[in-house]
């Protein structure tokens, strides 16, 4: 069986700029994929475009696909993303203080997915807004659908904002930086709500981050992407044991850990490029620490480790080994 | 972690908002001379035993007395009584006129802000246009048209004040397009008609609707104006401009003739300032509490 999400050889520009580009990944039902890379690097570009909002942006898929249960989006017209989007393909936003609108009550807000997308009246929308509510944790749920967001505290929004995106029943959920406008103890709710969603449902979860924490603690694979291309796609374990990229490394390396000596906390020097001024090569070679000349000319091909992943590094032997 | 209650008060609503505003001693002054004149208008019948056009000849420019408070007209007829019935004229002109010039001029600008393109260009470059003329300027040319009258009068405000709707929804609806909350809406399948009516138009509504209350009060004089010009609400029907226009020949022989409906119209006015004053500063408190994370 075909995975439920495939993305082929995705290229996407906007304005002539390639911002993606060759890019695959799969995700299938009952999987989180993280998605991790730092700003500018194409994250939540990946997300817009498999939720067909790339036009918005005034983007175009320029080579490539995305298969969305054996369905080409590109396939799909205006009338058909929009069926899509919401119902099989919930979104979370990120920040979830903006995310609601404050003039609506939070049980309207969520009762009009299900109303369109399942096409339930009233009051069945209700029930199972209340339903989902209960599901999510929240508390008196029947207060909180009367109330307005700004009644409600950040972790409680981006519930509601997860009971919006599961209203609809969705098969996929792609959530975009779910945790990041949100403190310690509520990120880490938020995530084990997300993954109960898909151990108890058999939902797949897109999850795009930059805490590579958030990603130790919920996925199962990892794709990290720098300056619109995939550096390393593997699953978890291996990848944070032995990182075979010098990128997937470095931002292992960034996170903090108990017991660690006072200055050892590692930064990665420099950002990345603007996308007009991607180098020849790897792209990651000028802040690259094990960067040779071949690095400088040569883009490094996608080439499969020994445990079934996927990275894009002339050194990669060496570094891992 | 588990909070008592997951939901804190709510900030004020709309009720909430007019209490506020009645609240504070300037709104409390104003809001009330306002219910006070629109009562009086509504039972305009109740309060005075004499009817608007009962012409008395030999009871004409009587000074204000008890039988009759603010004197007699050059016809004989009870000032207070045309006053009452003027301010159904002025009030229900004015306030007609801007509803309609608000509900155009929303559903202009909310279009022109939401979908861009010609249509933007095109609205906005009408707005500007319009604009640039001053409303009494607008409103002569189509009371021109149209004809003198109640229905010409109403018009001719709801033209004028079109396009400062039309451009402040416009601008409100592009600010609001932006808001994270309609790309939410969006990425959950939300069309063009649910976004612009149930997210975008509900959220641009307070600065329009305290804007329409200010521009209540311009309709008013508009009116008034057009009134004096002879141009509004045609005789025997009594509006505040036409009795001003009518005692500004016996300026010196009756003042009270002018004197009471320029008071009518001065007082009103002012008094929808203020309180459209104490409406924003208790909205403003409310945008502030807002914004509290």
């Amino acid at each position: 069986m075909s995975p439920l999400l495939s993305i082929e050889r995705l290229s996407v520009a906007i304005g002539g700029v390639t911002l993606l580009d060759d890019i695959s990944l799969s995700l299938d039902r009952g999987q989180i994929l993280g998605l991790v890379g730092e700003s500018g690097s194409g994250k939540s570009l990946t997300a817009l475009t498999v939720t067909g909002l790339l036009p918005l942006i005034g983007g175009r898929i320029a080579s490539g696909r995305i298969l969305f249960d054996g369905t080409d989006l590109a396939s799909l017209g205006p009338a058909g993303l929009r069926k899509l989007r919401g119902g099989r393909i919930g979104f979370v936003m990120q920040n979830p203080m903006t995310a609601l609108d404050p003039v609506q009550r939070i049980g309207e807000q969520i009762d009009v997915v299900s109303r369109l997308h399942l096409g339930l009246s009233g009051e069945a929308a209700r029930a199972r807004t209340l339903d989902l509510m209960g599901q999510l944790r929240i508390p008196e749920a029947a207060a909180v659908a009367e109330a307005y967001p700004h009644q409600l505290s950040g972790g409680m929004k981006q519930r509601i904002v997860i009971a919006m995106a599961l209203a609809g029943e969705p098969d996929l959920i792609v959530a975009d930086e779910p945790t990041t406008a949100l403190d310690v103890t509520v990120q880490a709710q938020i995530i084990q709500i997300l993954t109960g969603l898909v151990r108890e449902r058999g939902l797949a979860l897109l999850l795009i981050t930059h805490d590579m924490g958030v990603v130790a603690q919920a996925c199962d694979r990892v794709a990290v992407l720098y300056a619109g291309r995939v550096a390393e796609e593997r699953a978890v374990d291996p990848l944070f044991e032995r990182p075979a990229h010098p990128y997937a490394a470095a931002l292992i390396g960034c996170i903090p850990r108990e017991g660690m000596a006072e200055g050892s906390l590692k930064g990665i020097a420099g950002s990345v490029p603007p996308a007009t001024q991607f180098p020849p090569g790897c792209r990651f070679h000028p802040r690259c620490p094990h960067a040779v000349d071949i690095c400088r000319t040569e883009r490094p091909l996608l080439r499969e480790t020994p445990d079934g992943g996927l990275v894009a590094c002339h050194l990669a032997e060496r570094i891992a080994g | 972690m588990t909070a008592p209650s997951p939901v804190s008060s709510a900030l004020p609503g709309g009720l909430g908002v007019l209490r506020a505003a009645f609240g504070r001693p300037s709104g409390a002054i104003a809001g009330g001379w306002l219910v006070l004149i629109v009562l009086g208008a509504i039972f305009a019948p109740l309060l005075t035993p004499y009817a608007y056009d009962a012409q008395v000849l030999k009871e004409a420019f009587q000074p204000p007395s008890l039988a009759h408070p603010l004197g007699t007209d050059e016809f004989g007829r009870d000032l207070l009584t045309r006053m009452l019935y003027g301010a159904r004229t002025s009030l229900s002109v004015s306030s007609v006129s801007i509803l309609i010039s608000v509900a155009a001029g929303m559903t202009l600008g909310a279009a022109a802000g939401y979908f861009g393109g010609f249509f933007d260009r095109a609205v906005t470059a009408v707005a500007d246009l319009t604009w640039s003329f001053p409303e009494i300027l607008i409103a002569l040319i189509l009371v021109a048209i149209i004809g003198p009258g109640v229905s010409g009068t109403m018009a001719a405000i709801a033209v004028a004040y079109l396009a400062q709707f039309a451009r402040l929804t416009r601008a409100q609806i592009m600010t609001l397009k932006a808001e994270t909350y309609v790309e939410a809406a969006r990425s959950l399948g939300a069309g063009h008609a649910h976004i612009l009516f149930r997210h975008l138009i509900p959220n641009a509504l307070a600065p329009v609707l305290v804007s329409a209350m200010l521009a209540t009060g311009d309709a008013i004089i508009l009116e008034a104006t057009l009134g004096f010009f002879g141009l509004g609400a045609q005789p025997p029907t009594p509006s505040w401009g036409s009795m001003m226009s009518s005692g500004s020949a016996l300026l010196f022989k009756a003042p009270w003739i002018i004197v009471f409906p320029g008071l009518a119209v001065a007082t009103t006015v002012i008094a929808i300032n203020l309180f459209g004053d104490a409406l924003i500063a208790a909205l403003d408190i409310r945008d502030k509490l807002g914004s509290k994370p």
